[in-house]
């Protein structure tokens, strides 16, 4: 039965697409496009407009590390993380999105090999979304996962052994366990929830980045021998409020688009709520901060609120969608609190984490995923169950990478270079060349 | 001739500068500095981090002058940049061996 609605459409589509067939003879074939195929143009247009806000985290990544990096070093981390979000492209083309998503099988690993996309104009609405625009979608989340890494590693590590271990990381390690919970492998049979990457993305980027940070040691001077902490202020407040605001609203795409169909009213209706949750548990973060820092130091490091906002958008991207209102806040409140104790207890530790992305993203990350439960999501054993694994093998596999550069490549720039700066020794132009 | 090299609070920049003018010196360099003298600074906290800012903020005001100009310069200034509290600055005095107009060549006090 054809109802008055789709028969109006059919005819509307029917007067270009006959001047189209008269105008154009090849294109006879498919003029007006079938009810049938609109879902899968909605969910199509969903990962591309999801994917492109999530491709614009690394414009928010950028700034906020260019901005939490002193002066002598900003050229290099803009370069770092240009290069790192072409390199993942390319890498999760060459093998990250087979290994991840093609022949997992609730196994351990997908397949080896370069993925193969659609001739022009052959698309089809057989997977219920473009084929390209999934292999878009994914690629972006990779990337992401790298941009978490080099912000931690800052102003003190070579730039070529950085680029191949995020090679290694977008091409290997997270298409393996990612394909243990997207890809359909073990973790999803066994009921494992992370609805956007709390642990795939976020704890993974964030394992990376702290092994990494224990194999390369502190910047020089940061951490004296009687527990004195030496503060490198950023070079440029602005550049990193700016990137915490791109980030927030990449995060849209990021959780949003995950629901991964919005070819219904009702799933349409999904990506609005996750929407709602992902800003205000965002909201939560930065209001918890502020009060915590107030009722500690007695004034609010903006450095530290930024953290709180990306904490609290980690925490909740494991589950953006089931929660309340009340139970997003609280989550994102504790992402917040998270950050507010965690950044000294580093500097306790002597792990220096330049901006904070180990809170951020690999402890937040534990705390979203740990918490899916509460909203009805998974149970707490299963999730523990995936922390951990995912976790093990994040880190060894990373820790092992780095140790294996360290012995050959050497991962640290020179005392002199380290003391000049990165944009002098390695890049060669200067941030602020006039100041 | 004189070189005085005046420390002071930044904010003070403008009240120097206007007292000046009212004593007809027009002309000066200003550079940004940081120093201390007895004002010791403070402590600021920078990602948790407790740390200590011993250098403050300071501005260099450098004017040339006649023997007979100084002072008067020197209790203009002083007044302009005075606030009462530790950290106000200091004046030096240097003595000024020659000055150059680069425009037209002029020497000496036909330079100020």
């Amino acid at each position: 039965m054809i109802n008055n609605k789709t028969k109006m459409t059919l005819t509307l589509a029917a007067v270009p697409a006959f001047l189209a067939v008269s105008s154009l003879p090849a294109f006879a074939q498919d003029a007006a496009a079938a009810p049938v195929e609109y879902p899968a143009i909605f969910n199509t247009l969903l990962f591309l407009v999801g994917g492109f806000l999530v491709m614009w985290m690394a414009a928010g990544f950028s700034m906020l590390e260019m901005g939490l990096v002193r002066k002598k070093n900003v050229s290099m981390q803009g370069l770092k993380n240009i290069t790192l979000y072409a390199v993942a492209g390319i890498m999760f083309w060459f093998t990250g999105y087979n290994l991840m998503y093609t022949g997992v099988d609730a196994g351990f690993i997908g397949t080896f090999g370069p993925y193969a996309f659609p001739e022009p104009g052959a698309g089809t609405a057989e997977a219920g979304y473009s084929v390209a625009s999934d292999w878009f979608f994914q690629m972006v989340f990779a990337a992401t996962t790298a941009s978490i890494v080099s912000g931690t590693l800052a102003e003190r590590i070579k730039f070529w052994p950085f680029i191949a271990f995020v090679a290694i990381l977008t091409g290997v390690l997270y298409p393996i366990t990612g394909s243990w919970q997207w890809g359909g492998g073990w973790l999803a049979e066994m009921g494992f929830s992370d609805f956007a990457g709390s642990t795939l993305v976020h704890s993974v980027g964030g394992w990376a980045a702290l092994a990494g940070a224990l194999f390369l040691g502190a910047r020089n001077g940061r951490y004296g021998a009687n527990g004195q902490v030496t503060p490198m202020p950023g070079s440029s407040i602005p550049l990193a409020t700016l990137g915490m605001f791109i980030l927030w609203l990449g995060w849209f795409g990021f959780n949003g688009a995950s629901q991964l169909a919005m070819g219904t009213i009702a799933d349409a209706a999904d990506v609005s709520r996750i929407f709602v949750n992902t800003n205000l548990a965002a909201a939560a973060g930065v209001v918890t901060t502020v009060v915590l820092l107030q009722l500690i130091y007695k004034k609010i490091d903006v450095t530290m609120v930024i953290n709180g906002a990306l904490a609290g958008l980690v925490a909740i991207t494991a589950e953006p969608l089931a929660p309340s209102v009340p139970v997003t806040l609280f989550i994102g409140a504790v992402g917040g609190a998270i950050v507010v104790f965690a950044v000294p207890m580093l500097d306790k530790l002597k792990i220096d984490d330049v901006v904070g992305a180990i809170p951020v993203h690999l402890l937040a990350g534990i705390w979203g995923t740990l918490i899916t439960p509460l909203s009805g999501s998974g149970n707490y054993g299963t999730q523990l169950i995936g922390i951990v694994a995912i976790g093990a093998f994040t880190f060894i596999a990373s820790g092992i990478i780095w140790a294996i550069f360290k012995a050959t490549t050497g991962i640290r720039v020179s005392e002199e270079d380290e003391a000049i700066g990165l944009d002098k020794a390695e890049v060669g132009v200067e941030a602020y060349p006039e100041f | 001739m004189k070189l005085i090299s005046a420390i002071i609070k930044p904010s003070r920049l403008d009240a120097v500068r206007d007292a000046l003018s009212a004593q007809d010196i027009h002309g000066m360099t200003v550079t940004e500095v940081r120093g201390y003298g007895r004002q010791k600074g403070h402590t600021e906290i920078y990602r948790g981090a407790e740390y200590a800012v011993n250098f403050l903020p300071k501005l260099k005001v450098e004017i040339a002058l006649t023997d007979e100009q100084v002072a008067q310069a020197i209790e203009s200034i002083t007044e302009a940049a005075q606030s009462g509290r530790i950290g106000d600055g200091k004046i030096f005095v240097f003595d000024l061996l020659d000055a150059v107009r680069i425009r037209t060549g002029e020497r000496d006090t036909e330079a100020l």
